[in-house]
């Protein structure tokens, strides 16, 4: 329970997505002009990593690892399918981003219109396809830190994108350097965003 | 047509600066940011991504006409997976230590938005030697902005450049200090900023309103 807690806290803030890893983002950049649009790519991405990350664990953990495959009988003991995990975990995401993709078109058709392109894509947001690499460098306990893990890199990623789509809705009214509007001072506003989400990194719980 | 006609120069130069996928297009910027505290990482990412860019832009282009549309998007993750594969298992055998660096980020070459982008607005339309020179124009467009990034943030975060020190030891005596925030994560979003504030400022009719 303690290691879920922990888990769960350190995925959310110490290791954040986009402030530690710069995970997810470009759609992070360019998906972040108003806050609602925002919170919608956020909810997708947070329930895309916590869904595929416990099925990336378990394909990992029974499949593809070195020895995975005893459980089928001595002769597999040997086999090393690790070469073929990227393919196998960017199979996965992106059925599920299908997925999500047709459940939002059906039940929120107004939010499916706002992201527009960038709902397909998230099956190329870095965040993603990063959670299931990460759980494979960390090589979790069992599948419900990776399921914690994948909720909370969500969740940190989420409130990321809303943090900074509401900085942004503001920046409209600021007087900003001509070569620095748009792009230029989002990239400043986020790498001072990370200088504050630093002062967790060595917090332990 | 020949090889190199008046377009295809074009292709091949215009996302070096005009039409750059970093600081222009907003493409692949995760792995821009997260490899550059040193410039000999930025460099191996940056050549892995220009190889990754110019064969998916090819085999896509190949392929283009017989992809049913709606699975599209799988069919071109599955060309790229397979390819970043490879680069993934000739950094392993040929440079470890680099590969350790770079740790996930390549694997995450697969989901570098230039990727999807070239293969979605190029390659889909074009033939495969105009698909190959546009891979290699974004490609080293992107390895371009990594090198700057990596050469300031190696410079003045740890006075060294590819590993051996090139601050002399004398500016250390006279007080001289290593900026350590450079090596941090958000320092890379700044000095990406300040690029795209010195491109904005030299080409006026990229900047918005």
């Amino acid at each position: 329970m303690e290691e879920l807690l922990s888990t769960f806290v350190r995925s959310i803030f110490v290791e954040n997505m986009i402030f530690a890893y710069y995970l997810g983002m470009c759609s992070y950049l360019a998906v972040s002009k108003n806050v609602k649009t925002a919170l919608g790519l956020g909810m997708a991405v947070t329930f895309v990593l916590f869904c595929t990350l416990p099925i990336n664990y378990m394909l990992e953990n029974y499949v593809l690892k070195e020895g995975a495959l005893s459980w089928l009988g001595d002769q597999y003991a040997t086999v090393d399918l690790s070469f073929l995990s990227l393919i196998i975990f960017i199979a996965i995401i992106a059925s599920f981003v299908q997925l999500v993709e047709m459940i939002v078109e059906k039940f929120a058709p107004a939010l499916y219109s706002s992201l527009g392109i960038f709902l397909p894509l998230i099956a190329v947001n870095c965040a993603i396809l990063g959670g299931s690499l990460f759980m494979q460098q960390k090589e979790f306990a069992n599948v419900g830190v990776a399921t914690v893990y994948g909720l909370g890199s969500g969740i940190g990623w989420l409130l990321a994108i809303v943090g900074i789509a509401a900085i942004r809705e503001k920046l409209a009214y600021s007087d900003i350097p001509k070569p620095l509007k748009g792009l230029g001072i989002t990239f400043i506003i986020a790498g001072l965003m990370g200088i504050g989400f630093m002062c967790f990194s060595g917090l332990n719980i | 047509m020949g090889l190199l006609s008046n377009k295809n120069k074009e292709v091949l130069a215009s996302p070096l600066s005009k039409n750059n996928p970093v600081i222009v297009q907003m493409l692949g910027i995760c792995s821009a940011l997260a490899v550059t505290s040193k410039l000999e990482p930025s460099i191996v990412m940056g050549l892995s991504v220009v190889g990754v860019v110019a064969f998916a832009n090819v085999i896509i282009s190949l392929l283009r006409n017989t992809i049913p549309n709606r699975i599209r998007i799988i069919v071109q993750l599955v060309v790229v997976a397979a390819l970043v594969t490879i680069v993934s298992e000739v950094l392993k055998a040929f440079a470890y230590d680099v590969n350790k660096q770079l740790s996930v980020f390549v694997g995450l070459i697969i989901t570098n938005c230039i990727l999807m982008g070239r293969l979605e607005a190029f390659a889909l339309g074009n033939g495969p030697w105009e698909s190959f020179l546009d891979g290699i124009g974004n490609g080293a467009g992107y390895a371009i902005i990594l090198v700057i990034v990596g050469f300031f943030r190696e410079l003045l975060g740890s006075g060294t450049l590819l590993g051996i020190q090139v601050i002399p030891d004398i500016f250390y005596e006279w007080g001289y200090v290593n900026n350590g925030l450079m090596i941090l994560p958000p320092m890379a979003l700044i000095v990406v900023a300040v690029i795209i504030w010195v491109h904005r400022s030299r080409n006026r009719e990229l900047q918005e309103n």
